[in-house]
């Protein structure tokens, strides 16, 4: 059944990059200045196109945290991951380090970028949201 | 599988629908096919060499043993209940047990293997057939499994001695794994109860730390590991740390971070310090070089008590399998040399490189020349940018009683026969 559903969702992908493709790229500021981000600091591992490496480092397409509320993907972020758990059933043998040195608006802009790169679509990730969420921890 | 998808282009969804669930069901759909190939099963080998695929779909096949009789096991990285191990006999291919892993060897009448935390041996008939699939001998337990470097590769030597790979759990040992500007820990704890090899009698049960001993340390993970019977020595290849460019752009170019450090083959004696994670190996300099986790800057040299390579390979390769051939069916230059699987890099920038079995010439238990690729084109795309792409991803290695060398693939469970004609 998962197989099913992968599928399904890589089946969209592949629709939604093709349509990407006929969009101009680099509209949107936000999204040009969080390419660069992920360019530099998250590319090496989640890879170019966001597949991730199998059983290593997740995907970052259309999984529940990128996908998800802010709140908790800001904190993956800041905090990395180092869980041993799951993500959408399959296990990922790396840790994710933390990013705290990001200024706000670089990682508003990289998940801003996420969230509507790689066959993704969700909302945009502000500043000020970084800012709350940050300032909890 | 999102690249296979695109590869695949517009497919009707019915018929993906059909080949992901073929490709993803462990055994049911396992083949064994014993009709020779003119395409070599998509591999690019030396002339006078054939390949031929033996099985399919076996899941994510890691390491591997033939026995005298020909029949070959291969351990399986699958939680499944029942599909730990695959069995070809014949026509035939069947699993049994439960538990992830890595480790498959055999050694006399005993079968051994492992999963991320423990060593088992079942004992064979004398057809090296599995006495009795549901009851191993458990022979290590409760190594360290901190998801990341699990993976508990095994060989042994020619005096009932079992040596086991415990990686370590980070990149290089610092406060917080792979954090930019966290600095490597003093008196690396790591290295107390993983990042070596540990020395185990291989017919004791239920050992552990305290039973066994470190063998050798300064091993960040090693997965492909081989008894060199010449000269009675342990060689292993150690996977090379990562994040060099990443997180110290100011010590390193995306360049240098691609090229650096070398992967290494190490010829270890007992008590051997390989330096981990205090230094790693530059190929280019063919220095041992300060981490910079410890103060180093790309040029500081470092590791005085550390031993060096025997072979350094380029960056990131990934090698995952390591075998000496001793057979006779292939050429006289292969005998006694190293065949190393290199699983592939992910972790270079704007391009990756491995996804081939190399070669390296020994004499005297020693290498006596270049290393080269052997077996190639396991990816089965030109340029591959990343992992996910690869249609195969060559792993264990294991010699038949014919000379002939197998090849496991971990992405789709391929077992390839590798022969030697001379046509
Ligand atoms: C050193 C490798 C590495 C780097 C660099 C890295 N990640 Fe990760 N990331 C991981 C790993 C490994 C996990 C899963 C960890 C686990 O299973 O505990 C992960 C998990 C995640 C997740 C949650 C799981 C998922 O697949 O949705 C998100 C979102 C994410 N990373 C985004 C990023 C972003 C954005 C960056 C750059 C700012 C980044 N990562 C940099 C390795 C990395």
């Amino acid at each position: 059944m998962k197989r099913i559903i992968l599928t399904g969702v890589a089946f969209s992908a592949v629709l939604s990059f093709l349509s990407a493709q006929t969009k101009k790229p680099g509209a949107n500021p936000a999204m040009a200045r969080g390419k660069k981000v992920y360019e530099q600091y998250c590319l090496t591992c989640h890879q170019v196109d966001g597949s991730g490496v199998p059983h290593l480092n997740p995907p970052l397409i259309k999984t529940t945290f990128v996908l998800g509320d802010k709140p908790t993907l800001v904190q993956v972020i800041l905090k990395g991951m180092q869980s041993s758990v799951p993500i959408d059933d399959e296990y990922y043998s790396n840790n994710m380090p933390p990013h705290n040195f990001l200024k706000d608006q670089e990682i508003a802009d990289v998940l801003t970028y996420v969230r509507n790169n790689f066959g993704n679509k969700a909302s945009a990730v502000t500043a000020a949201e970084v800012k709350a969420i940050r300032a909890k921890n | 599988m999102k690249t296979r998808v695109v590869l695949l282009g517009y497919l009707s969804m019915m018929t993906l629908l059909s080949v992901q669930c073929l490709a993803n069901n462990g055994d049911s759909s396992a083949v064994r096919r014993t009709v020779a190939d003119p395409g070599n099963a998509g591999l690019k080998l030396p002339a006078g060499f054939k390949a031929q695929a033996i099985a399919e779909n076996l899941g994510a096949a890691r390491h591997i043993a033939v026995t005298p009789l020909g029949d070959v096991y291969v351990k399986i990285q699958t939680s499944k209940p029942g599909k730990a191990i695959a069995v070809i006999h014949g026509n035939d291919v069947k699993t049994f047990g439960t538990y992830r892993g890595t480790g498959m060897v055999i050694k006399g009448k005993y079968l051994y293997t492992s999963s991320d935390e423990d060593v088992y041996r079942y004992a064979l008939n004398d057809k090296f057939e599995v006495i009795n699939p549901e009851q191993p001998e458990k022979i290590v337990t409760g190594l360290i499994n901190r998801h990341q470097h699990e993976a508990k590769a095994l060989t042994l030597d020619n005096d009932g001695n079992i040596y086991v790979n415990i990686g370590a759990y980070s990149n290089s040992c610092q406060v917080q794994d792979r954090a930019k500007g966290s600095k490597g820990m003093e008196g690396c704890p790591i290295r107390d109860s993983a990042a070596g090899i540990w020395q185990f009698r291989a017919d004791k049960q239920n050992q552990t730390y305290g039973d066994g001993s470190r063998y050798a340390t300064g091993l960040r993970n090693v997965v492909g590991l081989d008894w060199n019977t010449t000269d009675n020595q342990l060689f292993v290849m150690q996977h090379g740390r990562d994040g060099l460019f990443d997180m110290f752009p100011e010590y390193y170019n995306l360049q240098q971070g691609n090229e650096l450090p070398a992967e290494c083959m190490y010829a270890l004696k007992k008590g051997d310090d390989a330096g981990w994670p205090y230094i790693y190996y530059d190929g280019q300099q063919q220095k041992k070089i300060l981490s910079p986790e410890y103060g180093g800057d790309g040029k500081k040299t470092g590791g005085e008590n550390a031993i060096d390579p025997v072979v350094a390979f380029p960056a990131h390769m990934a090698p995952n399998g390591l075998l000496f051939y001793t057979g006779s069916q292939f050429p006289a230059k292969y005998k006694n040399g190293a065949f190393v699987a290199f699983h592939g890099s992910w972790n270079r920038q704007k391009g990756q490189k491995g996804y081939f079995v190399a070669f390296v010439p020994f004499k005297d238990g020693k290498p006596s020349g270049k290393w080269e690729v052997f077996a190639d084109d396991f990816a089965g795309v030109p340029d591959i940018q990343s992992p996910g792409q690869a249609k195969h991803r060559p792993c264990g290695l294991a010699q038949g009683p014919d000379g002939s060398l197998y090849v496991t693939d971990d992405v789709k469970g391929t077992v390839y026969k590798i022969t030697y004609s001379g046509k």
